[in-house]
């Protein structure tokens, strides 16, 4: 047997999160650096993975099969495509970043009740590398079962997350703070909740279905694409239907699409900006993966049926919380509106059914994650030094805190998606992709890049540019060697992927691919001007092919 | 119970003369008559805790008091860990597959769910027995360490012999015994074969209960309350149960399981002249099946039978809660799938459309009205009949997986409630349990590790993956999809999310609310009801994650003898 590295590399972050929860009471420091350890342990294992992977090897590689719950029929199924193992970095790469930027988030407030048992920054700490771990199985599992367990449980520690620590200074009081930040808590949990409560019921219905027509029920999706494939698995149109909304709602809550989202901005809002990175950045895109993965794969005929919605969903997504954002006064909830519009381009991008939409649309999981991080964590550095959310307690602070101002904007920038920085690639290609198939899509969508740079751009002149008005503004501090550390990487990261991202789309490109043939559909002809964009890029779909730009 | 099924017998051998029978002509028939041939070795798990609970009775005649309490928990727990290695015997003798027999002269059913559920049921006695016997929460008296039951519990509430009493220190040792006749009473509850034995089998355990339920050392009055409201429901019960027995005898002739199965059938004809006008009676045979079947929905807690379960849950000392709560499901359960695979599975396209609106009302309603609750023990009243709903969906599936499925799930929720409810006798504050809600407040930030404890339970539960509660939930509702009770999922899915919301507000409310100044504290117990909750927790935890052995052992206890 070989070495199961893709369970070590998700077990990592759980051995960590015990050991990190097991450090004494009093030994805050040290429970700290042992979390960051075990961070950096699991992004050097993910890099593992990321060499070990050949985009031109079979679909799922560094697979792993145990049985588990053969009742059920289930296995423990481990496995990546290009798009699981380009995931699993990001998750792996974030992670020490967000403990980083975390770092005083879960120190002792003054007052507080101490006790021998009582250690919230070990249990901080902890649960980031139990969602860490979550994350990891949930994108390495060929298993629908597996991937429901650990989809379902990392709402746990995330709820944990956002409920029990917020950002010390709010706004409204500590005491109205707490009931939001418990509001906001609930809320996230009880959306996603329900949707995978839904998608529960579509597992059990995919079990008998796969029970009636194979003789033995199965979750595994190699078998069940086989099969699928083959003739094997059959079900009837409404069938499909049913099972291919019950995966789809429980996805679109989780990653979120418009009219499901509303739990996003309260969320993001009240966490601290590691953890809003942590739910937007990473755990976010569990949903638009699983939509690739298996709404794509198990139910092609259905996702074919549902697609003109799922894209009008997606555009009034892309719109919706663009416009949002730009109405914003709270710098979070800004930077969650944006996402949602982010999130849209995502889904578009995969639902476009076309190899460049696809690909765009992993990029862009990937790029969005860095640019958010970035973006969110300098303003987490902003927020904690003025003590407030809001935008209008700001201005002038590129006056005196200039490397601040400095990577707040770069990571503002990434997220308007300026062309030399990573996102411009993949938004690109998302637009590209829509527009071969979708050409009126294309175009709306295109709207929100313009809102994007209205967002980004008053937000950054409301708060960096202009006189120092406030005196809180005249003492503020610029970044600390700590705070640089954090950013400064993401920072090279967006400029680095944004001139040369072929490694990364050589690695997607090929589980595109599949993708679409799971979905039996091929590329539109060129028939536009498009096709010279593909030849300016340097498109090729088969994998051969980079998304690097002149 | 052996003996009903022998005299009717006996008066069927003598009724071949025409003088009424009697001693007389029972010893003239003398060669017909036969003694009733008992196993005694498949019988031994009842056997053993019935005579353990008989010794109890006699310790508390005889024993001096002071060394009555332990040798109650001596015999309580030698007797019930007596009984469970009989049943491991039996079980690993091939008694559950291979050699099932209907035992007793057909009065009881040993067989695959009958032994998986004796098992459970022991170990949920086992369990109960170290909450009854923790005698480290009440402040001690003069005469020593109390428990939670009443000091004499004939004396009036608050009057002078109750003050006397409680001053010299007594306690009530009777209730160890009273828990095995109960037990006792249980592990006949489901292995019942006719339904004679069933309905006396109700009546050995039911009664035990009124009483334990009455004997709460606090709160007395409410305590009294909750027996007297169990009591009288319990009697209607009953009687609605015998009542269907009387008419399901009218119709078939016979309460035994498997022939009025074949009289339903067809593959029987009654030929007992008395009941000539009587016999095939459609008309008996439905009212009298839902009579039987409303009796049993009554124990399990099921709407619209639900009625006693908040008031009884609440009132009663909560040891006696978390043990009835686990154990009366188990039991019940078990009765309710005989009745329904062995006896009316001819009736299926009758009882399958009204099981599935009662299962629809239990889930929705028990999670519905969960949520106005602000009492810990009504909350886990309300959210015990959402989980009956549940389990009636398994029960609808009318299939092996089903029957498993079923088992499965009681194993797991059992073991939930007793460590939930044991929780919930450590938060105290000066007038006794802190049951209100608004007490639980901040309760992470005082005790983490029992706010911990309790969050997994409550996971559970809500069936959130890697519990126990999960693992059951899914086996359940797979059984019943495969059963062609979609729909049934998909509101069993519904009342799940709106039964996670109050789980949730619990969790919210013991780590994310302030801690009231005269909030409760938390007592430290002893290693009995520590061990309680470690097992209850190792429990969920195991059958969450690994729960493929278990679910082999219900798989292979998924046959009803016939």
């Amino acid at each position: 047997m070989s070495f199961p590295l893709l369970t070590v590399t998700a077990a990592l972050p759980a051995v960590g999160a015990v050991a990190t929860a097991a450090v004494p009471a009093a030994k805050r420091t040290a429970a700290k650096w042992l979390a960051l350890v075990f961070s950096l342990a699991t992004l050097v294992l993910a890099a593992v993975v990321l060499a070990r992977f050949d985009p031109d090897g079979a679909r799922y590689q560094l697979t792993e099969s145990h049985a588990w719950i053969s009742d059920f029929g289930v296995r423990y199924e481990l496995g990546v495509d290009g798009i699981g193992a380009a995931l699993m970095a990001l998750t792996a790469l974030l992670i020490p970043f967000v403990i980083g930027a975390g770092w005083h988030d879960a120190d002792q407030v003054e007052g507080e009740p101490t006790h021998r048992r009582w250690r919230p920054t070990q249990g901080f700490f902890a649960l980031i590398l139990a969602v860490e771990a979550m994350v990891l199985v949930s994108f390495a599992a060929t298993d629908v079962f597996l991937f429901y367990i650990f989809f379902e449980a990392m709402l746990i520690p995330m709820y944990f997350l956002i409920g029990g620590f917020g950002d010390r200074a709010h706004a409204a009081g500590e005491e109205e703070g707490a009931k939001q930040r418990s509001y906001a808590a609930v809320k996230f949990l009880l959306y996603n909740l329900a949707g995978g409560l839904i998608m529960l019921a579509a597992v059990i219905g995919l079990f008998v279905v796969s029970s009636d027509s194979l003789g033995e029920g199965t979750f595994s999706l190699p078998e069940l694409l086989r099969a699928r494939a083959n003739g094997d698995l059959t079900m009837s149109t409404s069938t499909e239907r049913l099972l291919f909304l019950g995966f789809f709602v429980a996805f679109a809550i989780k990653a979120p699409l418009w009219p499901l989202h509303t739990w996003l901005p309260n969320a993001m809002g009240e966490a601290t900006a590691p953890v809003a990175v942590l739910i937007t950045a990473v755990v976010d895109k569990v949903g638009t993966f699983a939509m690739l993965r298996f709404c794509l794969g198990l139910f092609p005929n259905a996702s074919s049926w549902a697609t003109p919605v799922v894209i009008g969903l997606a555009l009034v997504s892309v719109l919706y919380g663009a416009l949002l954002a730009v109405g914003q006064r709270d710098i979070k909830r800004l930077v969650a509106y944006a996402s949602i519009s982010h999130f849209g381009f995502i889904i578009l991008g995969v639902f476009a059914m076309t190899s460049q939409g696809q690909s765009g649309a992993t990029l862009y999981m990937v790029f969005h994650g860095i640019s958010t991080a970035a973006l969110m964590l300098v303003a987490g550095f902003l927020i904690s030094r003025r003590g407030s959310r809001l935008i209008a307690d700001y201005g002038g602070v590129q006056k005196v805190a200039p490397v601040l101002a400095g990577t707040f904007l770069v990571g503002g920038l990434a997220t308007l998606s300026l062309p030399g920085l990573a996102p411009f690639v993949s938004e690109f290609l998302v637009l590209v992709g829509t527009y071969s198939r979708y050409p009126v899509a294309g175009i709306i969508a295109t709207a929100g890049i313009i809102l994007a740079a209205l967002y980004v751009l008053v937000l950054y002149q409301r708060t960096m540019t202009g006189p120092v008005r406030k005196p809180e503004i005249e003492g503020m501090p610029d970044l600390k060697v700590r705070e640089l550390a954090v950013v400064a990487p993401l920072v090279a990261l967006l400029l680095f992927l944004g001139v040369f991202p072929k490694p990364l789309s050589e690695i997607v490109n090929p589980a595109v691919e599949h993708t679409l043939s799971d979905v039996q559909k091929k590329d539109p002809k060129p028939q536009h001007p498009v096709a010279d964009h593909n030849k300016w890029f340097d498109y090729k779909p088969a994998g051969h092919g980079g998304g690097d730009h002149e | 119970m052996t003996g009903v099924t022998g005299m009717t017998q006996v008066a069927s051998a003598g009724g071949t003369s025409d003088a009424v029978p009697s001693l007389w002509t029972i010893a003239a028939a003398g060669d017909k008559l036969q003694a009733p041939s008992i196993e005694y070795g498949k019988l031994s798990p009842v056997l053993i805790v019935l005579g353990a609970a008989a010794v109890g009775v006699l310790i508390d005649a005889f024993a001096p008091r002071k060394a009555r309490y332990s040798a109650q928990l001596f015999v309580a727990l030698a007797g019930l860990a007596a009984a469970f290695a009989a049943v491991i015997g039996l079980a690993a003798s091939g008694a559950g597959t291979t050699k099932a027999q209907i035992a007793g002269m057909g009065a009881l059913a040993v067989d695959g769910p009958t032994l998986f559920l004796q098992g459970t049921l022991l170990l949920v006695g086992i369990v109960g027995v170290f909450t009854f016997a923790e005698r480290r929460l009440e402040p001690a008296g003069r005469g020593g360490r109390v428990d939670s039951f009443a000091a004499q519990p004939a004396a009036v509430p608050g009057g002078e012999g109750e003050q006397q009493a409680v001053k010299a220190g007594w306690t009530t040792t009777e209730v160890f015994p009273l828990l095995l006749f109960a037990v006792g009473g249980m592990l006949l509850f489901p292995a019942a074969n006719d339904l004679l034995t069933l309905f006396i089998a109700l009546e050995v355990f039911s009664l035990p209960l009124y009483l334990l339920c009455a004997l709460a050392r606090r709160r007395r009055l409410l305590s009294q309350e909750a027996a007297v409201k169990y009591f009288l429901l319990g009697a209607f019960s009953s009687a609605f149960l015998l009542f269907g027995t009387a008419l399901l005898y009218g119709y078939a002739g016979t309460v035994n399981y498997s022939a009025i199965a074949r009289v339903i059938s067809g593959a029987d004809a009654v030929s007992d002249p008395v009941l000539a006008d009587t016999t095939g009676n459609d008309a008996l045979l439905l009212i009298g099946g839902a009579l039987v079947v409303m009796g049993l929905l009554f124990k399990v807690g099921a709407v619209p039978f639900h009625m006693w379960t908040p008031d009884v849950y609440q009132g009663a000392p909560t040891p006696v809660t978390g043990f009835m709560a686990a154990a009366t499901k188990v039991a019940a359960f078990g009765a309710l799938l005989r009745l329904l695979y062995v006896v009316l599975p001819g009736l299926r396209w009758d009882w399958r459309p009204v099981m599935w609106g009662v299962a629809i009302l239990t889930m929705l309603g028990g999670a519905i009205v969960a949520i106005t609750q602000t009492d810990i023990k009504r909350l886990l009243a309300y959210s015990s009949i959402a989980h009956a709903g549940f389990l009636l969906a398994g029960v609808i599936a009318t299939s092996e997986d089903g029957i498993s499925s079923v088992l499965f799930y009681l194993a797991a929720y059992s073991f939930v409630t007793l460590g939930a409810f044991a929780v919930v006798t450590l938060v105290r504050d000066a007038g006794g349990e802190a049951t209100h809600l608004s007490k639980w407040a901040g309760l992470g930030r005082r005790s983490p590790l029992l706010a911990a404890v309790f969050a997994v339970f409550l996971l559970a539960f809500a069936g959130i993956p890697l519990t126990s509660g999960f693992a059951g939930k899914f086996a359940v509702f797979k059984a019943a999809a495969e059963g062609g009770a979609g729909a049934l999922v998909v509101v069993g899915v519904i009342a799940s999310a709106i039964a996670a919301f109050f789980y949730l507000r619990v969790i919210v409310l013991m780590f994310f609310s302030e801690p009231q100044a005269d909030g409760p504290s938390v007592a430290v117990p002893s290693v009995m009801t520590t061990s309680a909750i470690a097992l209850g927790v190792v429990v969920t935890v195991v059958l969450g994650v690994a729960p493929q052995y278990f679910l082999d052992l219900a798989g292979q206890a998924g046959v009803f003898v016939r």
